[in-house]
């Protein structure tokens, strides 16, 4: 069969299967459904690796393109080049595994709504690959919207408590806007050009030269795109949304669809804006490294300042979003390559991270690290998984978060030589942060913390999400992370991964050969590249991290912080307010910032 | 056509977001966002227009009558739809935040700071 025709299957298979269950799940037994939901996104997943291996072969060969139903003036483009259909592929994966930890996870739902939550993540899954394979300005807007209206759903899944509604409102409230502000800047390109592909922008664009409208056009769009991306000051929804958000939604909302926000900006830059019609890079390069750098090192303080460990790992999120934004903001196909490896790194380690937590959850009813001192020594096994978590998190050879961050930092080091110190510092901090807490719950180490004073703060009392407090540890609770882990160590040793992560790097970067593929058929050699690959300097740079790490976590327990140091991170906690007017205020405040960075564009 | 339009767009726009920020009223937040989300159909609207076009409906029209735009009609459909949903899915939100919390005021929804 053809690839190109796989390609709506990707998305279609995951909605016909929300719709079965919806259909069927009030008659259901909860096994059954939790069976359906798992085998409707496995045999997505199936399909997406299908397309992936097809298009990722070594050699020239185009990549798969399919016009639904043959409109090609202002039909539905699917584009599967390798890396959107590898975060496909990784979506699909991800969504497998969370259905299969979530299997034992949620207490007993009431007995007409089992299909519900299986249903739920099947729609989310066929947001993500849709927004990830689409070749339509419109279309990435449609997906990007449905994603953000189950995530929305998904955040505040268990309404009977107020927290997660709250949680979800911000998230709600805060992602329209963005969506909104994208199309607004749609429109603009729409009326500019009277097109609506990438591709076919890009060539109109090209045509003219570049003037005030495309600049507010790429301001709006990329606007929608940051705040899904969580990137400065459009963050403020994330950690709200995580701290409250059921685990295995926090997985896939953490793992994926912040890193989606990321894709979303570059793939827009490189197949609309590069052009001599668009932005000029030096423009684009500055606007993107200013704002990942603020986000990195925000995320990193606030991640460090954390007890509640669900907000602990959403601010570190939010740090390595930063992280990926500097690498895409060098604008090579080096970055881009290592920041895709990095992503792919991250989602496994991220994700199993955020299962060990839900472990704690249900068998303490509490996420508070002070809480927590000491009381999971009788859980060696989840420690294990928690350490061996954040030391990946922190860089740490040979996992495929240590190689990613490894080729992103040597990427990044081109273009200012500074920033390979600032990727070693944010994940020495993130990393130490997950190792603190690690000591502190799994073996007791240091003293007990007393009550600290340091503005405005969240403890981590909350409910169990099973039925009751779990006495044994099922046994996917444990594997899951496990297998996670795994994963994201396979990912930076096999050397085939990295090459083709190289490969699909350099074709995304190669505008030309995008519009020529989707447009007129014309099959695409990548462009000359260097992978990722494993170098001395990147490897002791990994250990530096992972050293750096343990001796913060190590530090940290023994000596407790000073007010002093509280005092000093305290102005910067109080902005995470919890109150969406202060949210919007900042996305617009945040909106004129790359204005104001990205307006020398106009030449 | 004038440009009217476009300053009218970035107007509602802009005062959906004023009335989200000083919102005191999550009911009413809620409903200042599909005002900000208003100015994306006036948009779309006005990008579309020609002037003397008639509706792009060719069933009673000569086929080679001058008509408006009918992809941003689509396109403004598509984004009725999305909005719809997204409030409603927030009203929701509102509706059982008001049970359990007994309250619509942000301000007064303070568990999630720092």
């Amino acid at each position: 069969m053809d690839t190109a025709r796989l390609l709506p299957l990707v998305v279609a298979v995951p909605l016909l299967g929300a719709a079965v269950l919806v259909a069927t799940g009030r008659r259901l037994p909860r096994l059954v459904s939790d069976i359906v939901g798992c085998a409707f996104a496995a045999a997505t997943a199936a399909l997406a690796l299908l397309v992936l291996f097809r298009a990722g072969h070594p050699g020239p060969g185009t990549y798969p393109v399919e016009w639904v139903g043959g409109w090609r003036r202002v039909g539905i483009v699917l584009v599967g080049d390798p890396l959107g259909a590898g975060l496909a592929a990784l979506v699909s994966l991800l969504v497998v595994t969370v259905l299969v930890y979530s299997w034992r996870y949620f207490e007993e739902p009431p007995r007409r709504h089992t299909g519900s939550f299986p249903a739920l993540i099947l729609v989310f899954q066929a947001g993500m690959c849709g927004f990830a394979l689409t070749g339509d300005l419109f279309n990435a807007f449609v997906f990007f919207e449905l994603m953000g209206v189950v995530a929305y759903a998904l955040t505040g899944f268990r309404v009977e408590e107020p927290k997660p509604l709250q949680g979800a409102l911000a998230f709600g409230v805060v992602n329209s806007l963005g969506g909104y502000a994208t199309l607004l800047g749609i429109t603009l390109l729409y009326a500019r050009t009277g097109e609506l592909g990438f591709a076919q922008i890009g060539r109109r664009l090209d045509a003219d030269g570049p003037d005030g409208l495309v600049l507010a056009a790429f301001v709006l769009v990329t606007t929608g795109l940051l705040v899904k991306a969580a990137a400065v000051p459009f963050h403020f929804w994330l950690p709200d949304a995580h701290a409250v958000a059921p685990t295995p939604v926090c997985m896939l909302l953490s793992g994926v669809m912040v890193e989606l926000g990321v894709y979303g900006v570059a793939r827009v830059y490189w197949t609309v804006f590069s052009g001599p019609g668009g932005l000029s890079h030096p423009d684009v390069t500055r606007a993107l490294l200013v704002l990942g750098v603020l986000t990195t090192l925000l995320g990193a303080a606030m991640c460090w300042r954390q007890r509640h460990l669900k907000r602990l790992l959403a601010f570190s999120t939010v740090a390595h979003t930063g992280l990926f934004l500097i690498g895409v903001a060098v604008l090579t196909p080096e970055g881009i390559s290592g920041t895709a490896l990095y992503v792919l790194g991250h989602a496994g380690v991220k994700a199993a991270l955020f299962a060990c937590v839900g472990v704690l959850l249900d068998r303490y009813a509490t996420v508070d690290e002070h809480e927590l001192f000491a009381r999971a020594r009788e859980l060696p096994e989840v420690g294990v998984l928690f350490a061996v978590g954040g030391l990946a998190l922190s860089g740490l050879p040979p996992f495929a978060s240590g190689l990613g961050k490894a080729a992103a930092e040597e990427a990044a080091g081109h273009t200012a030589g500074w920033l390979p110190a600032l990727y070693v510092l944010v994940s020495a901090v993130t990393g130490g942060a997950v190792l603190r807490a690690g000591l502190r719950i799994f073996a007791g180490v240091g003293r007990r913390p007393g009550k600290e004073e340091g503005g405005p703060e969240t403890t981590g009392e909350e409910e169990p999400e099973t039925g009751g407090r779990l006495g044994r540890i099922p046994v996917p609770l444990l594997a899951v992370p496990a297998a996670l882990l795994a994963a994201s160590l396979a990912l930076g040793v096999i050397p085939a991964v990295a090459s083709a992560v190289g490969r699909a790097g350099a074709l995304f970067t190669d505008t030309g050969g995008y519009r020529r593929t989707v447009l007129d058929g014309h099959a695409a050699a990548a462009p000359a590249h260097l992978p990722p690959h494993w170098q001395l300097t990147g490897i002791l740079l990994g250990l530096l991290s992972a050293a750096l790490a343990i001796a913060l976590a190590t530090l940290a327990v023994r000596r407790p912080v000073h007010t002093g140091a509280a005092a000093l991170f305290a102005p910067v906690r109080r902005l995470q307010s919890g109150h969406i007017g202060d949210y919007v205020a900042w996305l617009v405040a945040g909106a004129a910032l790359l204005t104001v960075l990205t307006v020398p564009g106009i030449r | 056509m004038t440009v009217l339009p476009y300053p009218v767009a970035g107007w509602i726009f802009l005062i959906g977001v004023y009335g989200l920020v000083t919102s005191r009223n999550l009911i009413h937040a809620v409903g200042c966002l599909a005002v900000t989300q208003s100015s994306t159909y006036v948009l779309l609207l006005a990008v579309g227009y020609r002037d003397g076009g008639t509706a792009p409906v060719f069933a009673d029209a000569p086929t080679d009558s001058r008509v408006v735009d009918p992809v941003v009609q689509a396109l403004a459909l598509t984004d009725i739809v999305v909005g719809a949903t997204v409030t409603a899915l927030l009203l929701a939100l509102v509706v059982q935040l008001r049970k359990r919390h007994g309250t619509v005021d942000p301000d007064a929804l303070s568990e999630l700071k720092g």
